[in-house]
């Protein structure tokens, strides 16, 4: 990590034992910009290494797992229902026959893509949005958060579960309903940022020096609404993955065969009441462990995106 | 105030009415007419025609949506033709059970979030400070559903100290109340959800409350740390849990429905789960919009309530 500030003492002691005296109002600093402090003070943070290392171990173990242990996931095997973990089957099987070691594969996929998708979907129409009203500013801008305010107000998960009762069982689906009624949040903080943005100093001193208004919302106001929104995604992500998984353990998820961790814990309370717990913890604790790991991450960028927390 | 008040009424007005306009219109567009729920689904077109025509589903969206905004003021919520029942009845009978569920939740959340905040800001960076964040990180990112699940486990099948689910019999208010093992793990399941959040916020606001010179002044006047922290410490630090008291109804009504879901407890939740599965189109539509005068309410309460509380913040 560069260092940010010259020495405050007036020399500086070499390995040697001499004085060197320094130039007049210190040493010249490196020059580092704002994402290379945030990505160093990111690296700094072990939390937010451990949570990326586990999402991207949750990336490969899912994605290509499959690969390099391929199970059946399509037919159905009513002789192999419910067994315990053991032999040919790591974790078991399910109700169904299904290996449960690569159904936790499976189930993976579509949390992480689910997870990922909705998070863009929200993240886009909510920077667009936000960003449209800080810039209009006036009655457009009431009128567009006031339409906000509308749609906090419905509880998420009810109406995304009255949507899904027809519109779920695939991927995109699923990702679109999702994305669709969580862009609020960033809405509302993007439109923060610009509003604030657009009174500080150095954006009046880009106009004072000629920049245009492209010139501005491109190079000014953009790049540091940016932080809002990478941290905010991170956030999303974790959550669709928890509205996914309530979607599913409700019953209307992905369409069979097709699963998510969710879906797989939908009969989890008659299992439990079985002893079937290969069928219950493996998955649950997937799910926990990729959500934490999620929220860690979103927690550090915050850190590391505040300049007030920075570490000098 | 007054007219502070009165203009919060009025958006909060607005903002019901968008919201049962938005959702009015996504529902007619997935079930048009509960017309093949009463005439069966292998109706006769003319039949469904006539039926449609008789109970008013042949008129413009627009006006079948303004009558049914008429019989919203009237508190007539509509037809269950699934149940065979007014939703004003159904939601009646059930709306105590899930009061009483939610409220005892929310209660228990606050009794274990406050004190646990202070005592994590007054122990800050130490080894329990640490221990509890952690715990709090994996509750905030646990699906409610998967803590009941493991709470059913091993305190039901394991140690068989609660029944893992609600027994049929408990049908009243005062059953729950006069059987509290019945009630035990719903009402921990759902505190779980909020107590990560709600501790995590008292935490911070304890930390700032402690750097002020209003306890450094109760702590050179000698006072003892106990009435420093629970009679100085502990007013002023809960005023950010108003708020957050007000916001979490969302929250609440969601995990109301996992919970009574999983524990198979008769509630609002339960129906509302119900209804999906067979679309039981005006329970489904009246309860997103309670959801959401219950969520608009909690945000004004919240807002009047810190007036109250904390003589600082002026409404205007």
């Amino acid at each position: 990590m560069a260092e940010p500030i010259a020495p405050l003492i007036e020399g500086l002691i070499e390995p040697g034992g001499y004085v060197m005296a320094g130039p007049e109002g210190g040493e010249v600093q490196v020059i580092s910009s704002g994402w290379k402090l945030a990505v160093s003070e990111f690296f700094d943070n072990k939390l937010a290494v451990a949570g990326l290392v586990v999402i991207i171990a949750f990336i490969l173990f899912c994605f290509l797992g499959p690969l390099i242990d391929p199970t059946n996931q399509t037919l159905v095997n009513p002789l192999n229902t419910d067994l315990a973990p053991g032999g040919a089957h790591l974790l078991g099987t399910d109700e169904h026959g299904f290996d449960e070691f690569g159904r936790i594969m499976l189930g993976g996929q579509s949390a992480l893509e689910i997870g990922f998708f909705s998070a863009a979907i929200a993240t886009v129409l909510g920077t667009l949005w936000g960003a449209i009203a800080g810039l209009a500013s006036g009655i457009v801008d009431g009128i567009m958060m006031r339409i906000v305010d509308i749609l906090l107000s419905i509880p998420l998960l009810f109406v995304v579960l009255v949507l899904a009762t027809k519109y779920s069982g695939t991927v995109i689906r699923l990702s679109l309903l999702i994305g669709l009624f969580s862009w609020l949040i960033p809405s509302r903080l993007v439109r923060g940022e610009v509003l604030t943005l657009r009174e500080r100093d150095f954006v009046s001193a880009a106009r004072v020096m000629g920049a245009n208004r492209r010139r501005i919302v491109l190079r000014h106001l953009i790049p540091n609404a940016m932080s809002v929104v990478i941290v905010n995604v991170t956030f999303q992500v974790a959550d669709a993955i928890l509205i996914l998984a309530y979607i599913g353990f409700l019953g209307f998820g992905l369409q069979f065969p097709a699963t998510s961790w969710g879906d797989m814990l939908g009969g989890a309370q008659n299992y439990v009441t079985e002893g079937y717990w290969w069928l219950v913890y493996p998955v649950g604790g997937c799910l926990v462990v990729l959500v934490l790991a999620t929220n860690l991450v979103g927690d550090a960028l915050r850190d590391a995106f505040d300049v007030r927390l920075r570490r000098r | 105030m007054i007219s502070y008040i009165i203009r919060r009424l009025v958006v909060a007005v607005v903002v019901v009415l968008g919201v049962s306009a938005i959702i009015f219109i996504l529902l007619h567009w997935l079930a048009p007419t509960p017309a093949f729920d009463v005439l069966g689904a292998k109706a006769q077109p003319q039949a469904v025609a006539s039926w449609n025509k008789l109970h008013g589903y042949d008129r413009p969206e627009i006006a079948q949506f303004l009558s049914y905004l008429g019989n919203l003021v009237q508190l007539n919520f509509g037809y269950s033709y699934k149940l065979s029942q007014s939703v004003s009845a159904l939601f009646s009978e059930n709306a105590g059970r899930s009061a009483y569920l939610t409220g005892a939740a929310l209660l228990l959340s606050l009794i274990i979030a406050i004190p646990l905040g202070i005592m994590q800001a007054v122990r800050r960076n130490t080894v329990g400070d640490y221990t509890v964040t952690t715990l709090n990180f994996v509750l905030y990112s646990m699906p409610s559903f998967f803590l009941g699940l493991i709470l059913i486990q091993f305190l039901a099948l394991d140690l068989h100290v609660f029944p893992p689910t609600v027994s049929d019999s408990v049908t009243t208010v005062w059953q729950t109340f006069i059987h509290p093992a019945q009630l035990t793990l719903p009402i921990v399941t759902l505190a779980a959800i909020n107590v990560a959040s709600f501790s995590r916020y008292m935490r911070s606001s304890a930390l700032d409350n402690l750097a002020q010179d209003y306890i450094r002044l109760a702590r050179a006047k000698g006072l003892s740390e106990r009435s420093v922290l629970f009679s100085h410490l502990l007013r002023n630090a809960c005023l950010p849990m108003i708020t957050l008291i007000g916001l979490s109804i969302p929250t609440l009504l969601a995990g109301n429905l996992l919970t009574e879901y999983l524990f198979n407890f008769p509630g609002l939740g339960l129906l509302f789960y119900t209804a999906l599965g067979n679309l039981d189109y005006n329970v489904l539509l009246a309860y997103v919009i309670l959801g959401a005068i219950l969520t608009v309410i909690g945000n004004l309460m919240a807002d009047i309530a810190i007036t109250f509380a904390d003589p600082r913040v002026r409404l205007g």
